[in-house]
């Protein structure tokens, strides 16, 4: 073919294209970690959540585990986040556990890669870091450094889906 | 001369349920960004049942009957013979309008808020489930006819090069009944009986993975009737050659191949699929780019040729010799534009780590609406106002119409689309009636939600006159300057071409191990783990 040159340079484009992106994907999938949420598939029975020891009501909450890491544990539910308030510190790495009771939901913490579907019958496992310095730009400062930011359901979970979000106090690395 | 019979009739048909119906959402589409500014009271069911009654007929009403009409004319066309069995066409038609019937009236009356993807375990009316079942059932009148004609074509110019825009048509009508095989399945054998409680419950992990299958495909099911438009129409209107014929196939084969398995990266934030398969869903969806890529550069090149055969000179001045006052050439310049944008935001969701920034913030629908609306529906646009003059035998109504109109829908859906970019970046969650968010996240929002509002109003207006112009063109009195629906030559003629590139019988056995690599075991994983079942919700 005439232009066999042009058609061989743009498949040669198209290939450094592709290699980049992918290879910048899996760069910082092994490098950072940056993982969708799911390393592991967890099964719960939503129709019997509160009974379950990891997610009655006393049970959830914020906890620090013995190596200075953050496990966070919480209900998604028509129409709100239980607990309803929380304090999580930032820069430490930390681990959510979210499971509903009854429908599809989301939960997105903006300024940060948390950011789930919530599936009855499947807990949604993200690990994360909360930048500080990205999330203080953001959020509402208060005077002891902390900030208020947010939580969206980012999913449609029924007519008073846009009443369903809650906030977190992101307190700084200490 | 031919003897074959142009199926206008069944095409103006379909053409005529898609456009109508296609009005009706973009109504939709503007109450609920008036609504969703607050810039009319706040309603919020009425929102919900907008978006689904939106949803629902841009994606599978709008589509599927455009793609169907559109199929029967290029197959009578491209191969000079009449459509194999038009009984079965119009019985699949028929088909299709009931289910269309059944899926309408109960999201009106408000028994089938659940968006148009169904977010089991929210339960619709089960005539809901039941239309759709009857909508896909009836395209298969239209898939089980374009493979006759191919078949039948085939026996009798044995060896011969298929034409290329019946080549695509048939790649499409293969990869939608791939395409089917998982919103079917889960409708059919989940959705509908939990709707009439023949069950309880569902799983509902297993569920949306079978929603996953068919919904990157589906895009390609859109798409595909745009590119045939850019490869075999365009370069002829403009005046031009197709650039490579072959580059053309191995794009419409890549997009049947590649498009289907992919489906997962729906999934990268759902907790019941592992990461692992999420991250070959992200390679897999780099590799739908080719095809694209392929395409940009081979309409491209074909413009490219137009222009110069026009006597533009130089770097650039083919782009101005182009015939920028043709409705067609002009509507694929634009659609481009909008296809590059929306490409690069599709990068950005299908980067498998980048997506947790964007996941179901305004990101998402900029993203699908610039391809959707800005690339598809524009070429769409294009089609119907090359098609209605050969199918009405009137010249069409108003070409300044038509370059207005189509001016105005770019205008508009670049003005919707960059600023929900802008609020995906700032975590405006999308699908929402109102934003009863904390003030300091929605006062950084509201320029833009005002901005999206006047761009609703655009777009309606640029509706209106496209829906106008058609109408009017049946009853124009001047004839039009050409009945048959002629293709752009390839810059090379192929008068024969290797086997795998002339027909589809290996291109499936690949797609069918790719499909159980890609599906297998993420859908076998629900039969292992015995998963505990959701009720059906209400909403």
């Amino acid at each position: 073919m005439q232009d066999a040159p042009l058609e061989k340079r743009w498949t040669v484009i198209i290939g450094s294209m592709l290699a980049v992106m992918l290879g910048s994907i899996l760069y910082t999938a092994f490098a950072y970690h940056a993982y969708p949420p799911g390393t592991t598939v967890e099964t719960v029975d939503s129709t019997r959540l509160h009974l379950t020891e990891e997610f009655r009501e006393d049970n959830l909450g914020v906890t620090t585990r013995p190596d200075g890491s953050v496990l966070v544990t919480m209900v998604a539910h028509r129409y709100g986040f239980t607990p309803k308030h929380m304090e999580i510190p930032a820069g430490k790495p930390l681990t959510l556990r979210v499971a509903t009771p009854d429908v599809l939901h989301g939960l997105h913490i903006p300024g940060t890669n948390i950011n789930t579907m919530v599936v009855p019958g499947y807990i949604s496992v993200v690990n994360a870091v909360i930048d500080y310095d990205e999330i203080v730009k953001h959020g509402e400062l208060d005077d002891d450094g902390s900030v208020m930011v947010p939580v969206f359901c980012n999913e449609f979970c029924g007519l008073n889906h846009h009443f369903m979000w809650g906030e977190v106090l992101i307190l700084p690395e200490s | 001369m031919s003897d074959f019979t142009r199926p206008a009739g069944l095409a103006l048909a379909h053409f005529w349920v898609a456009f109508g119906a296609f009005l009706v959402a973009v109504l939709l589409g503007l109450y609920q960004v008036l609504e969703r500014a607050e810039l009319i009271p706040v309603w919020a069911e009425g929102y919900y049942i907008a978006v689904t009654a939106h949803g629902m007929i841009m994606a599978y009403v709008l589509t599927t009957f455009f793609i169907t009409g559109f199929g029967y004319y290029t197959a009578a066309s491209s191969l000079r013979r009449s459509v194999w069995n038009v009984p079965l066409a119009w019985a699949g038609f028929a088909t299709m309008l009931a289910g269309v019937v059944l899926v309408v009236v109960p999201v009106l009356a408000a028994e089938a808020t659940v968006l148009y993807t169904f977010y089991a375990p929210l339960t619709a009316h089960w005539t809901f489930y039941a239309g759709t079942l009857l909508l896909l059932f009836g395209s298969l009148g239209w898939v089980v006819n374009m493979i006759v004609m191919t078949v039948q074509w085939q026996r009798t110019n044995p060896g011969e090069p298929f034409p290329l825009p019946m080549f695509a048509t048939t790649a499409n009508a293969i990869l939608w009944s791939w395409t089917l095989v998982g919103v079917g399945c889960s409708v059919a054998f989940m959705l509908l009986p939990l709707s009439l409680g023949w069950v309880d419950s569902i799983d509902v992990g297993l569920s949306r993975t079978l929603f996953a299958w068919t919904l990157h495909p589906l895009t390609c099911f859109w798409l595909i009737p745009a590119y045939i438009a850019m490869y075999t129409i365009v370069p002829r209107v403009a005046g031009g050659r197709l650039y490579s014929d072959k580059m053309a196939r191995i794009a419409f084969i890549l997009l049947l191949v590649f498009a289907p398995p992919i489906g997962m990266h729906h999934l990268y934030a759902d907790p019941f699929q592992t990461a692992g398969w999420k991250l070959l869903a992200a390679f897999g969806t780099f590799m739908v780019a080719v095809p694209t890529l392929l395409t940009g550069f081979a309409v491209i090149a074909s413009l490219e040729i137009a222009g110069r055969l026009r006597g533009g000179g130089g770097m650039f001045g083919w782009i101005t010799a182009l015939p920028w006052k043709e409705p067609v050439v002009l509507a694929q310049i634009l659609a481009l534009l909008l296809l590059t944008l929306g490409g690069f935001g599709g990068m950005v969701n299908a980067s498998y780590g980048m997506n947790s920034m964007v996941h179901n913030t305004m990101w998402v629908p900029a993203h699908f609406h610039l391809i959707f609306a800005g690339t598809v529906i524009t070429m769409y646009f294009a089609i119907a106002y090359h098609l209605w003059p050969k199918m009405t035998g009137n010249g069409l109504y108003s070409a300044g119409l038509a370059r207005l109109q189509l001016w105005l829908w770019f205008i508009g859906i670049a003005m919707l689309t960059l600023p929900w970019h802008y609020l995906g970046l700032l975590w405006m969650p999308r699908r929402t009636a109102n934003l009863p968010y904390a003030p300091e996240f929605v006062r950084q929002w509201q320029p833009w939600m005002d901005l999206m509002a006047v761009a609703g109003v655009i777009l309606v207006i640029s509706a209106l006159l496209f829906v106008w112009n058609l109408l009017q063109t049946h009853s124009s009195r001047q004839p039009a300057s050409e009945r048959e629906l002629e293709f752009a030559e390839p810059l090379h003629p192929v008068f024969r071409l290797p086997k795998p590139l002339n027909g589809f019988t290996l291109w499936n056995a690949i797609l069918l191990v790719y499909m159980v690599m890609g599906f297998g075991y993420p859908l076998l994983q629900f039969f292992l783990i015995e998963p505990h079942n959701a009720l059906a919700w209400g909403w």
